[in-house]
């Protein structure tokens, strides 16, 4: 059997492999600096688009209530602090960290 | 004086491809570029999983790493029910990523830059987890427009705007892709139109000048690489997170 002295070579090889793959990881706690300024580009694009669609959904809602019922430009009018509030929710959704 | 002007949203017109056949039946460029980044999805699938060698060869490891990649995004995001969604979100996903990388060859059509494309994917992920979500709960499921801990009288001035919140994910995520991909190819035609202009308005000295756009583009072209591929992730990604809403409920 020769298999049997190997073995631990082979195990302390793949856990010094291990080590050399996780050891830039490890260094910065948290994230490093390349993926963090990654994340945050996508976080910013997420956002603001995040916002605006909320206000256009809300904003076409009252303009389409308003053409049904006849009550220009009232609904708009309201749908639009709605659709800010709405916009928020979608921020503090966005931020629960995904 | 006639000279070279810059028509940055001319790429995006869409022309029949296929020759007469597909002028017969409107077959586009753009539909041509979307068979293409099935095809070879498809194919590199084909391909890959032929070897099953236990080390894998190029297109084996690429193919796996892709599987395992997008697996362990639907595990991890939308828990163990996940698995039942990964075909569906891997298919999204490929299909995305193909189409953006496609679009950044020259010559090549990126479909995912016509709004069309990119708000009927989202419609069909929006209203597929909206099913999802009363097949699992039923009409149990509106709960989810009722946020938990909130005195009753404030509920008339909230569930609107959860509603509302909830109707602008397919906008936020088609517009969000559309816009990336539209801006990224208008900036590389907007540069190289400006190499043209440079050597047009000021000769010799314009054409040397005209190498700094055409650095430009170079960087682009590698940001434009990274836009692809995040645009891609981050559709499939927030696909998964409207999955997990729908499978969980918070």
């Amino acid at each position: 059997m020769s298999d049997g002295p190997e073995k631990p070579g082979f195990e302390d090889r793949l856990a010094a492999a291990e080590d050399a793959a996780q050891g830039p990881k490890r260094k910065a706690p948290g994230q490093s600096d390349a993926g963090s300024a990654q994340r945050a580009i996508e976080l910013a694009m997420r956002l603001g688009v995040e916002m605006v669609a909320a206000m256009v959904i809300a904003v076409v809602i009252g303009w389409g209530l308003d053409r049904l019922l006849h009550t220009k430009p009232w609904l708009m009018i309201l749908m639009v602090p709605v659709g800010l509030a709405a916009g928020m929710r979608n921020l503090l959704r966005a931020d629960r960290g995904r | 004086m006639a000279g070279p002007s810059i028509d940055a949203l001319g790429q995006f017109d869409l022309t029949t491809g296929l020759g007469a056949i597909g002028r017969a039946v409107n077959f586009t460029n753009s539909n041509e570029a979307m068979l293409a980044a099935a095809i070879i999805i498809v194919g590199m699938f084909a391909i890959g999983l032929k070897a099953k060698a236990l080390v894998p060869g190029r297109i084996q490891a690429l193919v796996e790493v892709l599987y395992e990649f997008v697996h362990h995004m639907c595990v991890d995001t939308i828990g163990e029910e996940g698995r039942k969604f990964f075909p569906l979100v891997f298919t999204i996903f490929s299909f995305i990523l193909l189409g953006n990388l496609i679009g950044l060859f020259p010559y090549f059509f990126a479909f995912t830059s016509h709004i069309a494309v990119t708000l009927a994917l989202a419609l069909f992920v929006f209203v597929f987890s909206t099913a999802v979500g009363f097949y699992i709960h039923g009409f149990g499921f509106l709960k989810f427009f009722v946020p938990a801990g909130v005195p009753g009288w404030l509920l008339p001035l909230l569930v609107p705007i959860e509603i509302i919140s909830y109707l602008s994910r397919p906008v936020s995520l088609s517009v969000r892709l559309f816009a990336n991909m539209t801006a990224g190819h208008v900036m590389w035609e907007v540069f190289a139109g400006f190499m043209l202009l440079l050597t047009a308005g000021f000769g010799v000295f314009g054409a040397i000048a005209s190498v700094v756009p055409l650095g430009l583009n170079v960087a682009l072209a590698a940001l434009e690489l990274l836009v692809a591929g995040l645009q891609a992730y981050v559709f499939a990604i927030l696909t998964c997170l409207y999955l997990h809403d729908a499978v969980h409920m918070h």
